[in-house]
């Protein structure tokens, strides 16, 4: 049972460490990319298409399909789907200077009604009875567990039983967290988040760095769009059921301090609170309804103490939301 | 970029200059042919997927939002003209708050909350009290609960400075459970309260959203007064070009942001309001549907002016009904008004960039100063 838990709030945690991961670079460039829940809708529909249209050349018969290809044509359309949100992001806030908030709401508009239109456009073609698209040989590819996993008992089950998306997402985080903190690059790019200006100065090209950083950062938020779909939903794709995970993720970012490694724990305890109203016992419908606000209203309470707190390593980078212009220092 | 690469050996091909003297004529030329673009562009790219010519198209778009105008029905115009009213209210409450820089995103959660107080008391009260004291009570409670949904962060911004973009929209998720939680105790667990028959706002001459659209025509006024010509409306924009110059002047910056939020609020209470006793006498999570989001560019492209607000509504609603008669017509789903609202919006956002920047070429700038 407790075993149970925390892997299912692993599962639901997943979403949200790629979205956090993702704006934590972002953030770190400087940008607040508010179209982060557009940009994660258009991964996971990207992805749905291309395993939808893979399902289709092989005649929707699992036999005939390469599980290479199976998991490889989503992820790819997943990343090129989201890059090509980031590009639209950053042009218009690196480029022309757009208010960084208006960019991403809109971003976000657009990127739902993408989602929901081709997915409904993909339900219209199927003809299917139900509002929903069911890729589960494809997911089936993407759930393959570790081998050895079921023989190790619950320490299996809670270590090895998960899908590679999870580790990914896990090493993804920790790579970032490795850039970020220790690397040439992770020094420039946070330079230019904190004081652009004076990166500049320094030579770096604070330009192609918030480019990079929006479109990486995106690629990575749409990895878990894809995450959620194939792993979490069993590869049925419904409107509207991706929800607000995507505005969560934005808040995570700010529960981890801007710190990938922090975004970790902080997605799974997410995923938690998501779940505690299914495992507590004896509630009623109405009191799970109350009690599913559990992960909004801690989010509010981290956003209350970490302002309290004030602490310098604390707070987020120094030009975040402010967009650059040369001309202007 | 180019220019970038460029730089160490000779001058770069064009950069870009800031410009604050653009007179408002050209200005806003730039902005009718980016709505004109925008449109043209929503016609091909429904005549691409509906297979319709571009006449035909916008025939469609203009029955979707119109109905049988020239016939003599009204009714498509009213709900029309209602639809801006909802937005606008919305956009209206947000103005306040966006003009002195405090980012509230939480106009839904505010809105659900005034329209959970207005279905609240309509069930309650409804057989209880007297028609004026019932509609006063709603007022009262709406406005009431608006404002406290939307003042909670406004006292965490001013005390502590907390990140004020984010508890605004998870204050929107408390709003929605809090519906939920409400509509299950209340419709007996079926997730749907039936119209309630108290409280309702009363029809003028056999039109129902009659009361709703004078009311928000009365708020847009009462707005450019206040923003404009009042005291207050100085302090916020004040404080929204810098605290620390209001700080100087002996502006009270932590007072003015919760007046401010209070009244930002309030107006989202109202809007809730206008949607439960005005319109849908019953409540559900979906009530707002999503416009607050939307509200927040709305207010942001009429730059916080309640009349450039009203045209810009005025196009938004105009699109979405529209479009959606297209999808509907064709057999698409309506998601495809959303990515085209969404389209539009991000063309105008773009477009202000030649309106604030000018692109100088490297031919022209030696020009000047030879």
């Amino acid at each position: 049972m407790i075993i149970q838990f925390i892997c299912r709030a692993i599962l639901l945690g997943v979403p949200l460490l790629y979205g956090s991961t993702g704006e934590i670079i972002t953030e770190k460039s400087g940008h607040l990319n508010l179209g982060i829940p557009g940009v994660m809708y258009v991964g996971a529909i990207s992805g749905v298409v291309g395993s939808f249209l893979y399902e289709n050349a092989c005649g929707n018969d699992i036999n005939n399909m390469n599980g290479f290809l199976a998991v490889i044509i989503p992820l790819l359309c997943a990343i090129a789907g989201a890059v090509v949100m980031g590009l639209i992001y950053s042009f218009l806030t690196v480029t022309l200077h757009a208010n960084q908030n208006v960019t991403g709401l809109a971003l976000t508009t657009l990127g739902i009604g993408l989602g929901n239109f081709l997915g409904a456009s993909l339900i219209n073609i199927t003809k299917s009875e139900l509002p929903s698209i069911a890729l589960t040989k494809t997911s089936s590819f993407f759930s393959t567990t570790l081998p050895f996993a079921d023989d190790l008992g619950w320490f299996g089950e809670l270590l090895f039983s998960h899908d590679f998306l999870t580790y990914l997402a896990i090493a993804i985080a920790l790579v970032v967290s490795f850039v970020l903190n220790r690397t040439r690059v992770g020094l420039n790019l946070r330079s230019v988040g904190e004081n652009p200006a004076t990166a500049d100065a320094a030579g770096i090209n604070v330009i192609k760095y918030r480019y990079a950083a929006t479109c990486i950062g995106s690629a990575i938020a749409g990895l878990g769009g894809l995450q959620y779909v194939m792993s979490y939903a069993s590869g049925v794709w419904s409107n509207n059921a991706f929800g607000d995970r995507g505005w969560m993720a934005i808040a995570l970012v700010i529960f981890a301090l801007w710190k990938p490694s922090m975004a970790i724990m902080g997605s799974f305890l997410f995923g938690a609170l998501c779940n505690a109203n299914n495992y507590i016992q004896g509630l009623g419908t109405e009191t799970q309804e109350l009690f599913k606000m559990l992960p909004y209203v801690v989010t509010i309470i981290v956003l209350i103490i970490t302002s309290m707190r004030k602490k310098r390593e604390h707070q987020p980078p120094g030009s975040l939301g402010v967009n650059y212009f040369r001309e202007e220092r | 970029m180019a220019k970038q690469k460029d730089n160490k050996h000779h001058e770069p091909l064009f950069h870009i200059v800031k410009r604050d003297d653009m007179p408002q004529w050209q200005a806003w030329l730039i902005r009718v042919c980016t709505i004109i673009i925008g449109f043209l562009f929503v016609g091909l790219l429904s005549m691409a997927i509906t297979e319709k010519s571009l006449g035909d198209t916008y025939e469609i778009m203009f029955s979707g939002v119109f109905g049988r105008l020239f016939e003599g029905s009204t009714t498509m115009l009213w709900k029309y003209l209602q639809e801006i009213a909802i937005l606008l209210c919305l956009a209206l409450a947000l103005t306040p708050a966006f003009k002195m820089k405090f980012w509230n995103c939480g106009a839904e959660g505010q809105a659900l909350m005034g329209g959970l107080a207005s279905i609240f008391c309509m069930i309650q009260f409804g057989e209880k009290l007297p028609y004026p004291a019932l509609i006063a009570v709603i007022v009262v409670t709406s406005i009431l609960a608006g404002a406290v949904w939307g003042v909670i962060p406004a006292i965490f911004k001013a005390l502590f400075n907390t990140n004020e973009t984010l508890f605004t929209l998870m204050m929107n998720y408390i709003a929605t459970q809090i519906i939920a939680y409400y509509v299950y105790i209340e419709g007996g667990g079926s997730n749907v309260i039936n119209p309630v028959a108290y409280g309702n706002f009363p029809a003028v001459g056999n039109n129902d959203y009659f009361v709703n659209i004078v009311i928000v025509a009365a708020i847009t006024v009462f707005m450019y007064i206040y923003l404009k010509y009042s005291k207050q409306g100085y302090e916020i924009s004040v404080v929204g070009e810098s605290q620390n110059t209001a700080r100087y002047i002996g502006i009270n910056v932590k007072k003015v942001i919760i007046r401010t939020m209070i009244i930002s609020g309030a107006l989202c209470g109202v809007t809730g309001m206008l949607l439960v006793a005005g319109k849908d006498h019953s409540i559900n999570t979906s009530l707002v549907g999503g416009q607050g989001f939307t509200a927040i560019l709305m207010s942001w492209l009429g730059q916080f002016n309640p009349f450039i607000m009203v045209v810009m509504t005025g196009i938004v609603v105009f699109l979405r009904l529209g479009v959606a008669k297209v999808a509907d017509t064709s057999l698409l789903n309506s998601s495809f008004s959303e990515i085209i609202v969404g389209i539009v919006i991000l063309m105008l956002v773009g477009c202000e960039f030649f309106i604030h920047y000018s692109i100088k070429f490297r031919h022209s700038k030696k020009e000047v100063k030879a």
